[in-house]
């Protein structure tokens, strides 16, 4: 008997097996071509072209933003390289299935329930970024500064019309995600640098001996805008360091480099960091004083480099969502593992469409690319210690596995008790959101260790005293 | 044809970078080159999925 159009679709998208349940085989592992492009297509991308603007709008100096952009985003390549490619490469699993092994099964469920939403409101914000661009020649009224609500129907529909299209690429699998990344950069990246360099004669600057005086006077002044807070080095330097602390020392992108071939791999985020996160932020921060203070990504862009600009947009916003949105169907998948991936990515489009309605995410894009790194980066330095130092400590790794447990408390505990402690020195101490990751990892750190002697210790007094 | 591909990328690659240099110098306006980056967009997505999707990723 034939099989319908659906059917036959059913079986081809469930024959691209992406290894989400098992260690990469050796066959299926990438070279550096498989991560340059990836990384820096994803952070190339619609977001840059809201986070260059925020920094001029909270009063970045310009040299503030120069050694602070040089110093956090190094700081980010190495967490990539020292931390999460070393555990992807041993493990050769995601982050999710490395979970259920360290955390259990209820444990790792939370957290999955955690983190996919928390990947599916980042992803939100790209659509969101792409929407402004794709609405303009609709003439739908776009969200401003102050808008945190859905503003109109057209805007709604432009959202869920690029959000259909992010979401069917990522249904298609990581190579294509990694394809499309690869062609779309090298051109991205050129209108990114063509759209701020021909701009800057509108803010006065006609030789290169122009621009530092112009920088200094006209785009990065020091002064934040009406109702912003200031900006310093230390806010720059922290927040290039952590503004993808899920993915470095948070350990989510242990779903990318588990394909890598070798740990040094997890370099080839400096194509993301230097281009995207240090050229990129630096071209939208001109942009936007040449839009005298605009913000919306899609109007800078159209009037800088025009048609081409929206559409780089549109593209940027869409390199940046399929991995995201692929990272939270794994972790989606993880908590329904008896459904298809292509029907897990299919509902965790619809979940970030819906979240992209909502303004809220782009212009609040600064603090909750903070909150969210900080939500899961204990997480991450409990599996960093897990897989590559505990045996050296004499204590058990993996130890839900190994124990039969479905909650390993000292991981359950260390990831409650570090983020009370993170809001407790935020009240209570006034040290700002974008700074809590750097305590936070080292609270982290220390209640593992000290919590997970405390646990297996009595494991064993308890198996010895059974035994006995 | 690989090679004529080839080319033709990097030449949209040049048109969307090239102009704005221009516009820096004031040699064109800024209409003008936005009009010559659509091109060099079209340029650069018409060719370059032909041979870059050969790339080991």
């Amino acid at each position: 008997m034939q099989k319908s159009i659906l059917e036959r679709l059913d079986t081809r998208l469930d024959a691209i097996d992406e290894y989400e349940r098992e260690p990469v085989p050796d066959s299926k592992r990438k070279g550096w071509k498989g991560f340059l492009g990836m990384y820096a297509g994803e952070h190339t991308a619609g977001t840059e072209f809201v986070i260059g603007p925020l920094f001029v709008a909270h009063g970045v100096a310009a040299y503030d933003l120069i050694w602070g952009l040089i110093v956090g985003n190094i700081l980010a390549v190495l967490s990539w390289a020292f931390l999460c490619a070393p555990v992807a490469v041993k493990t050769k699993l995601t982050l999710y299935w490395q979970m259920k092994k360290i955390c259990g099964d209820k444990l790792a469920l939370i957290y999955n329930i955690v983190n996919a939403l928390m990947f599916c409101f980042l992803a939100g914000s790209m659509i969101a970024v792409s929407a402004t661009a794709v609405g303009l020649p609709f003439g739908i009224a776009m969200p401003s500064l102050g808008d945190w609500l859905p503003t109109s129907l057209g805007w709604i529909l432009t959202v869920f019309l690029v959000g259909a299209v992010i979401t069917v690429v990522a249904i298609l699998g990581y190579d294509y995600v990694a394809r499309f990344a690869n062609i779309a950069f090298p051109w991205m990246i050129l209108v990114f640098i063509a759209a701020a360099l021909a701009v800057l004669p509108q803010l006065g600057v006609t030789s290169i001996s122009d621009f530092w005086t112009v920088a200094q006077e006209k785009i990065w002044t020091g002064i934040p805008a009406e109702g912003q807070s200031k900006f310093t080095f230390w806010h720059v330097m922290f927040f290039a360091w952590f503004a993808n602390m899920a993915m470095h020392i948070g350990m989510a992108d242990m779903s990318i480099l588990r394909f890598a071939e070798k740990w040094q791999h997890g370099f080839s985020s400096a194509t993301g960091m230097f281009f995207g996160h240090f050229i990129a932020w630096m071209a939208s921060g001109i942009l936007t004083a040449a839009a005298a203070g605009a913000i919306a990504p899609g109007i800078i862009a159209y009037n800088s480099a025009g048609i081409a600009g929206a559409i780089c947009v549109v593209i940027a916003g869409w390199t940046t969502a399929n991995p995201t949105i692929y990272r939270a169907g794994l972790a989606f998948q993880s908590v329904t593992p008896d459904w298809k991936r292509w029907k897990v990515t299919l509902f965790t489009g619809l979940v970030t469409s819906i979240a992209a309605c909502f303004p809220a995410l782009v212009m609040k894009l600064l603090d909750f690319v903070a909150l969210y790194g900080l939500v899961l980066m204990p997480m991450g330095a409990v599996i960093f210690l897990d897989v590559m130092v505990f045996k050296k400590m004499n204590l058990q790794s993996n130890f839900a596995e190994a124990s039969g447990s479905d909650f390993n408390w000292a991981a359950g505990l260390t990831w409650f008790i570090t983020l009370i402690l993170c809001v407790f020195i935020n009240f209570y101490m006034g040290i700002e959101i974008f700074f809590l990751g750097l305590p936070g990892w080292f609270i982290a750190v220390l209640l593992y260790i000290g919590l997970s002697i405390f646990y297996q210790r009595r494991q064993e007094a308890a198996v010895q005293s059974v035994a006995g | 044809m690989k090679i004529i591909l080839i080319i033709l990328s990097v030449l949209g690659l040049a048109l969307t970078v090239i102009p704005s240099v221009l516009v820096f110098v004031q040699d064109i306006s800024l209409q003008t080159h936005q009009n010559i980056m659509v091109f060099g967009m079209l340029l650069w997505f018409g060719t370059s999925p032909f041979w870059m999707k050969e790339q080991k990723l």
